[in-house]
């Protein structure tokens, strides 16, 4: 609308207008203004960062990342990969960021569930399932998560006894304060292929699902491809196991001194963060789901009852998909929430980025780069969820044609 | 969001934003705010815990309050800022304090990297093992596979690694910013044993349920001399901090106490003389009033006292002097000459 009566080379009355000036022009004001803006950003960050710069050098404080390749020298209590104190800064860093992966992913994983039987049961037809699945809400979205941490921590550390006295309700599995200790098989080299076999079923109930869709357009019979697909996840690796001889040789959890050793551990800091987490996020996607369904006009429902669809395919094929659409977007933040809120793994001494990072920052005095390191990860990893749920949010929109 | 976050984010922004206010003289700025902003630990019993008035007792407390005596004529004019261990250097490199006595090791790089001036050392610490009685453990080389509760953003869990590397044994960490909260989770049996500084679990113990249920291992596996520190740039103001942790030390050397300081202002003894500023010279080498050791002797008292009253045989922590006696008495006090 800003282009206007100066671009037009013939105005409508047929005089050609004298020479607007710059500063009557919208557009050429418009640019002005936005180089100034830049110009100002860009003048304080070169202040901001020169500033810190001289400062730094004044008060003589190393600067740079090239404290990541030195030994880091401290230990770290849980790692999905081999790491020692002989390891180097940038191995540590990695141990926290993946730890802070498992509980995010996990976390979310698990949230996504509870707040889906929550928001359900929120609006369930049963008075006390509704009402309790409402007080559920209301105290667990009004009850701050570090104190929630603080207490799943104290219950685990307080109720549970020492290794010593572990309680041991089946073969191979432990749990006393030191966590859950469970048996796992010893690895074989049939596991890979097992995986392997666990893929290519996928892989087939996919190209099933794919291809039942299109007869059933075509011709209204359906397929059972879901059904398939999961006898196949299952048969399959079994299959390839039962190849292999049935390979079967437990690695058992044996006290030894202080602690077991041998078989998995599920630590209670790990565990008390995801519980907290996980109940408290629910909370509120639980409030999300709700909403998304209550979004669904019931006539919708009635409509589809009323073409034949069984109670299970009006969900599938009705409600769900027009739900999605609301429930996506509010969603991503409380997903974006729980990572962000495992940052306060380190009240509770589960070792995250965060925790690592600030071991870091006082054996090196690194804050400037650490405190930066801290913003670049959450901001990737805040980014990466962001990405994958705007992808599946716009394949869920409603199609307009 | 967690709070040290914040408070290093903002630190980091008073560096960033405020450097250029500190550039002066850090006496100067001290002598114009008329106090000593101080940074305490705030939670360790015997070095720096408010009392059940909200006084401040302590050690490194009673340490900041001979600085003030010294630079004021008045060991009240100190304010103390509570700081975690991750805190604590960026506070004094921002410039939110003027002075650090919060138990801190004096380091090479932490003088160096970090921009820091260490002073005389005012307790001579070592990291050690505390263990539940019931656990039966004599040594700490007998901690193999054990779950170990340590404090983050200290040597300590450095000196752990080393130990236990060094001895070609596995071990646990487990770690939580908070003392209180780390120590609760000790006593709850989440860990095997507890690591710190010797004093430090001495504190500890002593606000366990039952203290008797707990011994510290024999073992010392690390050197913490812990020193008040200035940062760098202000060699008058880390020459009066200094000299008034000396004072305290050299006090005890000659035998002047709070009680009888006064007496010992008729003292022939030239030593004595030029200590308390009877005959003039030390003040103005330091830019200080000329009783300024007297003042730190009368308010405070000297190193003796302050060790038996805040941590000695009679209090709840029960430490022994041990390297903290003079090194007339065997251990490493000791105070250059005052003249």
């Amino acid at each position: 609308m800003s282009r206007g009566r100066s671009k037009s080379p013939i105005p409508e009355n047929g005089i050609l207008p004298s020479r607007v000036p710059p500063w009557r022009d919208p557009e050429k004001r418009a640019l002005a203004f936005q180089l100034i803006v830049l110009l100002l950003v860009g003048t304080l960050s070169y202040i901001l960062f020169s500033n810190t710069q001289a400062n730094l050098e004044r008060q003589s404080i190393a600067t740079g990342f090239g404290f990541l390749d030195k030994e880091a020298g401290f230990e770290i209590g849980e790692s999905l990969v081999d790491y020692s104190a002989a390891d180097n800064y940038a191995r540590a860093l990695l141990v926290g960021a993946l730890n802070t992966v498992k509980v995010s992913f996990v976390g979310i994983i698990f949230t996504i569930v509870i707040g889906a039987i929550i928001g359900i049961a929120r609006l369930s037809s049963n008075w006390l399932v509704a009402k309790l699945a409402a007080i559920y809400i209301e105290v667990m979205q009004n009850i701050p998560v570090l104190l929630q941490l603080f207490f799943w921590y104290a219950i685990f550390y307080e109720s549970f006894s020492s290794p010593r006295q572990a309680l041991n309700p089946v073969s191979g599995v432990f749990l006393c304060n030191r966590g859950l200790i469970f048996a796992v098989p010893e690895a074989h080299a049939a596991h890979a292929w097992m995986g392997w076999a666990f893929l290519a079923a996928l892989v087939i109930g996919y190209g099933l699902h794919r291809w039942g869709g299109k007869r059933q357009e075509q011709t209204g019979r359906s397929f059972p491809a879901v059904r398939i697909m999961i006898a196949l996840c299952l048969l399959l690796p079994l299959a390839v196991w039962l190849g292999f001889g049935a390979p079967l040789n437990w690695d058992m959890p044996v006290l030894r001194g202080f602690n077991f050793s041998g078989g998995v551990t599920v630590s209670p800091e790990f565990s008390a963060l995801l519980l907290g987490l996980v109940l408290y996020t629910g909370a509120f996607v639980a409030e999300i789901v709700r909403a998304g369904i209550q979004s669904v006009g019931k006539g919708q429902v009635e409509a589809a009852m009323a073409i034949g669809l069984r109670p299970g395919q009006v969900l599938h094929l009705v409600v769900l998909p027009q739900a999605l659409r609301v429930i996506i977007p509010p969603l991503t933040s409380q997903m974006l929430n729980l990572t962000k809120n495992s940052s306060l793994a380190i009240a509770i001494g589960y070792a995250d980025f965060v925790a690592v990072t600030n071991t870091t920052i006082n054996q090196t005095g690194q804050a400037i780069e650490g405190v930066a390191l801290i913003m670049l990860v959450y901001l990737f990893f805040s980014l990466s969820t962001s990405v994958f749920m705007n992808w599946y949010n716009k394949k869920m929109a409603l199609v307009e044609r | 969001m967690k709070i040290t976050r914040v408070v290093i984010l903002m630190v980091g922004l008073v560096l960033v934003l405020g450097g250029v206010s500190h550039a002066g003289k850090d006496l100067d700025a001290v002598l114009k705010k008329g106090f000593i902003q101080t940074g305490v630990n705030g939670g360790v019993f015997g070095f720096g815990m408010p009392d059940e008035k909200g006084v401040w007792r302590g050690l490194d407390v009673d340490t900041a309050r001979a600085v003030a005596a010294a630079v004021f004529g008045d060991a009240s004019k100190v304010k103390f800022t509570p700081l975690t261990a991750q805190q604590r250097f960026t506070a004094l490199q921002s410039g939110e304090i003027d002075l650090l006595t919060r138990n801190a090791t004096r380091t090479l790089s932490r003088e160096t990297q970090l921009g820091l001036n260490f002073v005389t050392v005012n307790y001579y610490d070592g990291q050690g093992f505390m263990v539940p009685k019931a656990l039966g453990v004599k040594s700490a080389r007998e901690l193999d596979g054990a779950t170990i509760c340590v404090l983050p953003g200290t040597t300590t869990e450095q000196n752990a690694a080393d130990f236990f590397r060094s001895n070609n044994m596995k071990w646990k960490p487990v770690v939580i910013e908070s003392t209180t909260e780390l120590a609760k989770t000790f006593f709850a049996g989440r860990c095997d044993v507890l690591t710190s500084d010797r004093s430090q679990l001495a504190g500890t113990r002593a606000i366990a349920p039952k203290p008797k249920d707990y011994v510290l291992l024999p073992e010392v596996i690390s050197k913490e001399p812990l020193a008040p520190a200035v940062r760098h740039g202000d060699d008058q103001w880390r020459d009066i901090v200094d000299f008034s942790v000396l004072a305290m030390i050299n006090a005890e050397e000659l035998g002047i106490t709070s009680k009888n300081v006064d007496q010992m202002l008729k003292s022939k003894d030239p030593v004595v003389q030029r200590f308390l500023g009877v005959v003039e010279g030390n003040g103005k080498a330091l830019g200080l009033d000329e009783k300024w050791a007297y003042n730190i002797i009368k308010q405070v008292g000297n190193y003796g006292e302050v060790f038996e009253r805040n941590v000695g045989v009679n209090t709840t922590l029960g430490l022994e002097r041990g390297l903290n006696a003079l090194w007339t008495k065997g251990g490493l006090m000791y105070s250059p000459p005052f003249k």
